[in-house]
């Protein structure tokens, strides 16, 4: 691909053709603020935020500018600083900013722009309306949609129709009164929607966050533990507790997406019902033994049943090495072929 | 997967899922539901038709998510696969859209295939299948047009007694086009569970070791019997449906069962229980007390993925590492510990051989050993499998795997047609039992639910099994949308709510299997494709009717 020179700030910077000024910007690490552009997403230039003076062009949006060579790109000037005030004010009037009680304080997109851009307490006290309430969806069970935070960026939308595919969602009503929504504007559980999370992983602010999720202590590469796609993901780790799922970028299976199960159905992992202990029937009632007591109970058993006597059922949910040994005792130990699992499909 | 050794000598899915959501043209799904069965290959597919245009064929008995952004939906009966398949490829052959090039260069058996198929004309096999004629006829000629075209199979494929040959019958049709060993095409079966491909690479098969390493090829033999130092019989073993008839029936006698649920997966349920009932010895290995482990002799507690080291290979045969996250529960051990303390228990003498014994210090070391052994995981070692993994064939350390299998050549040499007849499933509707049945998985939940019903939000979505009724079967039979209604088949009955929807056809009605309590499986059949083996779920006659 074609590699391309302008400059930011008076800063050199190369970008490859096809980018945005905006990417070329972030990429070379120089922020310009901006809220609706997402690098997996097609720029959609909504929320005016990451605007930048072009020389011989004037202000423009960074997101939807391709670069060029020789490019002259200011990202400060008083016309800039109070276009993107007004921008910024605009969404924070309407937005309920009780950061302290939000699950995405501190990791909060309109909380970065805010503060880069100066947002002067007096002045927005002054220009709150009544803020409107609207009611939080907490159908599902994996994530809530707060509207009251939501700032109306559309990626979670792009995100459904884009990425997921399933078009669950849309922007809905006019001016003032719009909203993401759903079709007919029933809750979330009602619609489309797959719960597959991946417009939860991108929202940009607390409008849409994970339910009973916390925040992990550190994280694991893994593989999912369903289907057979086996999608690459991290398992965030608390104490000795799987407390969330990412998908992994860097995975050429799924490219960081994940569906339900993969991002949300790990609560199997710390189940109270795990079995904790062999067990031996006696009287046809379960009695907790040692692995002594009962791998000697097994063998002894076993040693009577060598050969086409025996059969053993491997797991497709079990590791390739566990399912090599398992096919090796199987045939060198016990003398048999009698092998199969439940999957040959 | 035997059918795919027939036609080109190997049998996995062909290419990645990377160059087939980015690369087809054009995808034929038959016989899969991706978005709830995969659903992020799912994802990937809508991503092409919706946002690069690319073409999509279903072929589904019923109206599947995928359907709605089908450019054709071939809604044909369930256990008529191949009499659609051999309708397109009649057409493709008799309008000459197939690749000729491909044919002549790449292939062997099309004078057989042709002679095949052509009395399988669209008219000819509308009587079969219910598709109007013009519609297998635009269909085809779509997918003469869309190249590279992706065909997607699954369970839907698999699950019947003439699986073997509905396999075949993929192979011949992708062949026709000339969709082998080009990015974007393929015949790509998609794997139930998380490691089918790596359960079945590593030899946990009846009538192979590893790699697909023949139990009745004298050369592989000697291999595996030199290496563990014992002498091995020739004879393929039983699959697990013949197992658990010979257990029924007193032969076997004992039996090891590793996370596996057959009380809730193995078709004919009932007849699973009276098997693994009249065992002298059984022994289950899981994290849950599964239906099935609640039968056994012994249970050992075996520990969860998010617990253990070790290798997982994915659909398109991409080897995977795993690391412990979180350490097991109470006494709960690693799995493969389990089995070596064992075999070293019934092992007093350790045999001569240089794979003969039992002492691994971590999984990476039986990796080592499933190298030396196996051709095709030559190169694989724990240490090289970093972020992406490595697609199998992967013979040696510098080899970097595999992405797309045949390219310029089978492991055959040439692809063979191998020309399929189309025969009528094991077990027709009659007066008594009037509906086919079919079995599937949902989004929400995953095989015998021993995880995900563990989670309460899925079940919150998904809280129980149900059954789909045909809205004009529904007014028929008095069944109300929620209701609850018994289904009955030869083999037992059981009861669930019914979801009157258009998703299934009139005749036809649809069941999950991943409810113990309103098992679909206790319907199902055990009869057995006589090459796969695999058993007929995917149609089976019922009765219905509701239950004041
Ligand atoms: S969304 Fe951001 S700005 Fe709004 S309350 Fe939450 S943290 Fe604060
Ligand atoms: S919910 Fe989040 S992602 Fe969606 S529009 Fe609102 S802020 Fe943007
Ligand atoms: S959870 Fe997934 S399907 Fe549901 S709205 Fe978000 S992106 Fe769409
Ligand atoms: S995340 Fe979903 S699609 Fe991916 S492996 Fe897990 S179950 Fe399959
Ligand atoms: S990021 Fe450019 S307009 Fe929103």
């Amino acid at each position: 691909m074609k590699t391309l020179r302008l400059t930011i700030d008076g800063v050199t910077v190369t970008a490859r053709e096809g980018m945005s000024v905006l990417e070329a910007a972030l990429e070379a690490g120089i922020y310009i603020p901006h809220l609706c552009h997402h690098p997996d997403l097609k720029p959609v230039g909504v929320c005016r935020l990451c605007l930048v003076e072009i020389a011989g062009r004037g202000m423009t949006i960074s997101c939807k500018t391709p670069v060029e060579e020789g490019m002259v790109v200011k990202t400060e000037s008083p016309d800039i600083e109070l276009a993107r005030r007004v921008a910024v004010e605009l969404l924070i009037v309407n937005h309920h900013a009780d950061c302290l009680s939000c699950a995405k304080d501190g990791a909060c997109k309109l909380q970065e722009i805010a503060r880069y851009v100066g947002i002067e307490e007096e002045r927005l006290q002054r220009l709150r309306r009544t803020t409107r309430s609207l009611p939080v969806d907490s159908s599902n069970p994996f994530f809530l949609r707060d509207p009251n935070r939501c700032v109306l960026c559309g990626i979670c939308v792009r995100t459904c129709e884009e990425i997921v595919g399933a078009s669950a969602i849309d922007y809905a009503f006019r001016g003032y009164a719009t909203v993401i929504s759903t079709l007919g504007n029933r809750p979330i559980v009602q619609s489309r929607c797959e719960s597959c999370g991946e417009c939860v992983a991108r929202c940009p602010v607390g409008a849409l966050v994970p339910r009973q999720e916390r925040n992990p202590a550190r994280e694991v590469r893994s593989v999912c533990a369903y289907c057979g796609v086996g999608c690459g993901l991290y398992l965030g780790v608390r104490g000795n507790q799987v407390v969330r799922v990412r998908g992994a970028a860097e995975s050429p299976v799924n490219r960081g997406r994940l569906c339900v199960k993969g991002r949300y159905g790990h609560g199997y992992i710390g189940h109270p019902e795990r079995l904790t202990t062999p067990l031996i029937k006696r009287d046809g009632r379960f009695v907790e033994a040692s692995w002594d007591e009962a791998l000697d109970l097994v063998a002894a058993r076993l040693a009577g049943y060598r050969g086409d006597q025996f059969a053993a059922l491997t797991s497709a949910r079990c590791t390739n090495e566990e399912n090599y040994l398992l096919q090796k005792f199987t045939r060198a130990v016990m003398g048999t072929h009698n092998i199969d699992h439940c999957a040959r499909l | 997967m035997t059918g795919l050794v027939t036609s080109f000598g190997s049998g996995a899915m062909t290419n990645s899922i990377a160059d087939i959501v980015r690369g087809a043209r054009g995808f034929f799904v038959i016989g899969s539901n991706t978005t709830e069965q995969h659903p992020v290959i799912g994802m990937g597919i809508r991503e092409a038709v919706k946002q690069r245009g690319a073409g999509l064929i279903v072929a589904d008995p019923r109206r599947i998510p995928l359907t709605r952004l089908a450019t054709i939906h071939l809604q044909h009966r369930a256990g008529s696969d191949i009499a659609l398949l051999n309708a397109l490829m009649n057409v493709l052959i008799t309008e000459e859209l197939y690749d000729k090039a491909f044919v002549g260069e790449r292939t062997e058996g099309f004078a057989e295939l042709q002679a095949a198929v052509a009395t399988y004309t669209p008219e000819a096999t509308a009587d079969i299948t219910g598709v109007p004629p013009a519609l297998v006829r635009q269909a085809a000629r779509l997918m003469a047009d869309l190249r590279p075209l992706a065909l997607l199979y699954a369970m839907g494929i698999t699950q019947h007694t003439t699986g073997h040959q509905n396999v075949l019958a993929c192979a011949n049709l992708q062949m026709l086009l000339g969709n082998l060993g080009v990015p974007g095409g393929g015949v790509n079966p998609l794997r139930g569970q998380n490691n089918v491909q790596g359960a079945c690479d590593m030899g946990g098969l009846p009538n192979y070791y590893t790699g697909y390493q023949l139990v009745a090829s004298q050369e592989a033999r000697r291999k595996f019997e030199a290496a563990w130092g014992v002498t091995l019989g020739s004879t393929p073993g039983l699959t697990v449906v013949e197992m658990l008839k010979e257990a029924e029936e007193g032969r076997i006698r004992a039996m090891y069962i590793l996370g596996e649920n057959p009380m809730v997966s193995d078709p004919d349920v009932n007849h699973v229980r009276r098997g693994l009932e009249r065992l002298d010895f059984l022994v289950v290995q899981d994290v849950f007390l599964t239906e099935t482990a609640k039968l056994a002799d012994v249970v050992l507690p075996g520990v969860a993925l998010a617990e253990k080291s070790g290798t997982l290979t994915n659909t398109e045969r991409r080897v995977q590492l795993v690391s412990p996250a979180v350490s097991p529960p109470g006494q709960a051990r690693q799995d493969w510990e389990i089995i070596c303390d064992l075999a070293k228990r019934l092992q007093k003498e350790v045999p001569q051989g240089l794979f003969a014994g039992w002492n691994y210090r971590s999984p990476a070391e039986i990796m080592e050993e499933i190298a030396a052994l196996t051709p095709s995981y030559g190169g694989v070692r724990h240490e090289r499998l970093g972020a992406e993994g490595l697609q199998w064939p992967c013979p040696d350390l510098d080899h970097p795997g595999t992405p797309i299998l045949h390219v310029g050549r089978f492991p055959r040499g040439l692809g063979r047609f191998v020309p399929v007849d189309w025969l009528p499933p094991a077990e027709q509707p009659d007066e008594e039992y009037p509906l086919v049945l079919t079995t599937g998985r949902v989004l929400y939940h995953y095989h015998t639910g021993s995880l995900t019903r563990r989670v309460p939000g899925l079940m919150e979505l998904y809280p129980e099994g149900r059954v789909e009724v045909h809205p004009d079967d529904a007014l028929k039979l008095g069944i109300a949308d929620g209701g609850v209604v018994r289904v009955s088949s030869r083999r037992g009955s059981v009861t669930a709510r019914a979801e009157v929807t258009q998703r299934t056809q009139p005749g036809l009605v649809f069941m999950t299997f991943h409810f113990a309590e309103s098992a679909a499986n206790v319907l199902t059949i055990a009869a057995l494709d006589p090459v796969a083996k695999i058993p007929e779920y995917k149609a089976c006659s019922v009765r219905i009717e509701p239950v004041a």
